[in-house]
């Protein structure tokens, strides 16, 4: 450590410069650089993999959970978690399919899955901020309530009555290459985006989850933060309800089973710290992108899907655990 | 304290109590003795991963990856057996210990020597090892008469009226109250989840002890393996699916705290054992199987905000007095 000389003029910047060397040291870059090599090695090792309509084809496999990661990321960075998500998506899906059965259109069926949705996320939200409960064993339980009312209304049974226009929002296509769902996700990419990086109510999330008691002495209120979290986290887990009701066409309890744990992976890959207090959702995005990239080309190497989730989890663990080896290294050499 | 920590016990062992009397008159056979010991036969496997469970809890941390720990070292040892039928049952079951401790040790070391979150380790760990036992058994299943008969018949031979596998619970009850209230583990292991910096501050090493509380719930998830592939007498991929939830329910129903520290091994037992009536009566009441999910995860709920409440007012009331011996210090001076 080299000390000041006390003749100098001491400034304190408002804002610490952005070298070039830290841009490209930051997660997100690293992240895009891993996605890009993925992309390189997807391409050589198969043949199918570089082809418009298949790409397009690859995005199914995260736009959904990217769609509640997004969420999910403004959650984690507040410092709290929703394991129930999956089990929203269930019950989402069951409440749409015994609707159809009854006949409801399609604009029905979409209030319907979102409203869903959107009561989980309150019932969370009302066992998190008001009983003040911590949200890991909550949603555990509410995780186990909602899929449970999936099976006890479903049993071993099925919905798949939707009306043909229902398909539109998992199957449908915007313009060429360019389905309805990965438009949504760009569209709701650039609203969280902006919810959390540019409003007052971003910068509150990340302050709760920086210090939560001195966010609470500097007037925010944050029972009341919390609580929208939880209700925008089901909000979303509605949306992706319908997309992925709508692309299967059907309904059964177990649908979406252990998309929990892949939506906490692309939220802790994207760089968002698992104990609150930073990320961005720009890193969300890029951790979509990989997860997508490396779940497609395992699968046009014939990989098992079970096989691919021990991929998953080796990722969630392994990138974790860099920062901190680094971090530890770094400190020793430093000495 | 220790009388308020008795009364939930008690609290949970009436309603026990209640509930199997309810149930004994909708069916009459329900309360027989010899029906409770098949109840607490059928429970044994989810007392001792609760017991592995509490023991993590204990500590701050949390283990999700029992369920599937259970699910890979039973198919390991199932394969061991169906390809090396002269290999003693002793051999096996140790095998089978030391695999579940070996797998719960990689949870403990990342989460001692790394300081990931647990929670976080876990949910990792609980997908790697189901996706092993996946890649171990090439999805195929081991099926009963691919075991041999020692492996199946021990955990189910009746000894006074209760199988092997009943008093096999018994002892690890009795053992996990041992260890957790007269060991040195047992105690650091409170210590380490009620105050993290008291604890430090003791000289209690909390990271080697989270480390061994993940090395016991591996080797008691180990343990498990045995007894519930010889019991269901079948091993694949997906057996135990979810298990995990219910290890953690029977914890909150017993009155562990999740935040860590507090929570005795008979409540655990008696969490575990309301789990286990709920099971074995909805059949016999005629309610569908399917609504059992959904009970777990309301009796979850309950339990937690029931905990939490508990849990405030002993702060309060400690804040409270505090507050008042200062009143009562200053009014002095």
């Amino acid at each position: 450590m080299s000390t000041v000389s006390t003749h100098e003029k001491r400034v304190i910047p408002d804002r610490l410069g952005t070298p070039f060397r830290r841009i490209l040291a930051s997660w997100e870059v690293l992240l895009f650089a891993v996605a890009i090599l993925i992309f390189i090695f997807n391409s050589l090792a198969s043949p199918y993999f570089l082809d418009a309509w298949n790409l397009s084809d690859a995005t199914f496999n995260f736009t959904e959970k990217a769609m509640i990661a997004f969420a999910m990321a403004l959650l984690v960075i507040s410092g709290e978690i929703d394991l129930s998500v999956a089990a929203i998506i269930a019950l989402a899906s069951t409440a749409m399919g015994a609707a159809a059965q009854l006949g409801i259109g399609t604009p029905g069926l979409v209030a319907i899955g979102i409203g869903t949705g959107l009561a989980c996320g309150i019932f969370n939200g009302v066992l998190v901020s008001v009983l003040k409960l911590p949200s890991i064993v909550v949603t555990i339980g509410t995780m186990s309530l909602f899929r449970g009312i999936s099976y006890i209304v479903l049993g071993d049974q099925a919905y798949g009555k939707y009306p043909a226009d229902f398909a539109y929002f998992g199957q449908g296509y915007v313009v060429w290459v360019f389905s309805f769902e990965f438009v949504l996700f760009i569209v709701l990419a650039i609203l969280f985006a902006i919810l959390l990086h540019a409003t007052n109510f971003g910068r509150q999330v990340y302050a709760i989850g920086n210090n939560d008691f001195a966010a609470r002495f500097s007037g925010i209120p944050v029972e009341r933060v919390k609580f929208i979290l939880f209700l925008l986290t089901g909000v979303m887990s509605g949306v992706a309800a319908v997309c992925l009701t709508s692309r299967l066409g059907s309904t059964r309890p177990s649908i979406a089973q252990g998309w929990e744990l892949e939506v906490v992976t692309m939220v802790v890959l994207g760089g968002i710290s698992i104990l609150g207090g930073s990320g961005t959702i720009g890193g969300v995005v890029i951790a979509a992108f990989v997860m997508g990239l490396v779940t497609f080309g395992l699968g046009l190497l014939n990989v098992p899907g079970i096989v691919m989730s021990i991929f998953i989890g080796l990722l969630l663990i392994i990138t974790i655990a860099i920062p901190i080896i680094a971090r530890r290294v770094k400190l020793m050499s430093s000495r | 304290m220790a009388r308020l920590i008795r009364k939930r016990e008690t609290l949970l062992f009436a309603i026990i109590v209640v509930m199997i009397a309810i149930f004994s008159t909708r069916a009459a056979d329900f309360a027989t003795p010899e029906n409770l010991a098949g109840i607490f036969n059928d429970t044994s496997i989810l007392i001792i991963l609760a017991l592995a469970q509490m023991t993590v809890i204990l500590t701050k941390s949390i283990d999700l990856s029992v369920a599937a720990n259970l699910a890979f070292t039973g198919m390991a040892i199932a394969m061991m057996n169906a390809a090396y039928p002269d290999l003693p049952l002793v051999l096996l079951i140790l095998a089978a210990i030391v695999i579940g401790a070996c797998l719960g040790a990689i949870n403990g070391f990342l989460v001692w020597a790394l300081e990931i979150p647990p929670i976080v380790v876990t949910l990792g760990t609980l997908t790697i090892y189901r996706g092993m036992a996946f890649v171990l058994s090439g999805g195929a299943w081991v099926n009963a008469h691919q075991m041999t008969p020692v492996f199946l018949s021990v955990p189910r031979t009746p000894i006074l009226g209760l199988p092997v596998l009943g008093w096999v619970g018994i002892v690890i009850v009795l053992l996990m109250y041992v260890l957790l209230r007269y060991t040195q583990f047992g105690r650091s292991a409170y210590a380490t989840g009620g105050n993290p910096t008291a604890a430090v501050y003791a000289g209690i090493d909390t990271g080697w002890t989270k480390f061994l509380a993940f090395v016991l719930s591996g080797a008691l998830a180990g343990l498990a393996s045995y007894l519930w592939v010889s019991r269901y007498a079948v091993a694949y991929v997906d057996i135990a699916n979810g298990f995990e939830l219910d290890s953690v329910a029977a914890c909150v129903i017993g009155g562990i705290s999740i935040a860590g520290g507090v929570g005795s091994v008979a409540g655990t037992v008696l969490g575990a054992l309301f789990l286990g009536v709920i099971k074995n009566a909805l059949p016999v009441i005629g309610i569908s199987p399917f609504t059992q999910m959904a009970i777990s995860g309301a009796v979850i709920i309950l339990a937690v905000a029931f905990n939490a409440r508990r849990e405030r007012n002993r702060g309060r009331i400690i804040l409270r007095d505090r507050a008042a011996a200062e009143v009562r210090t200053e009014a002095a001076a």
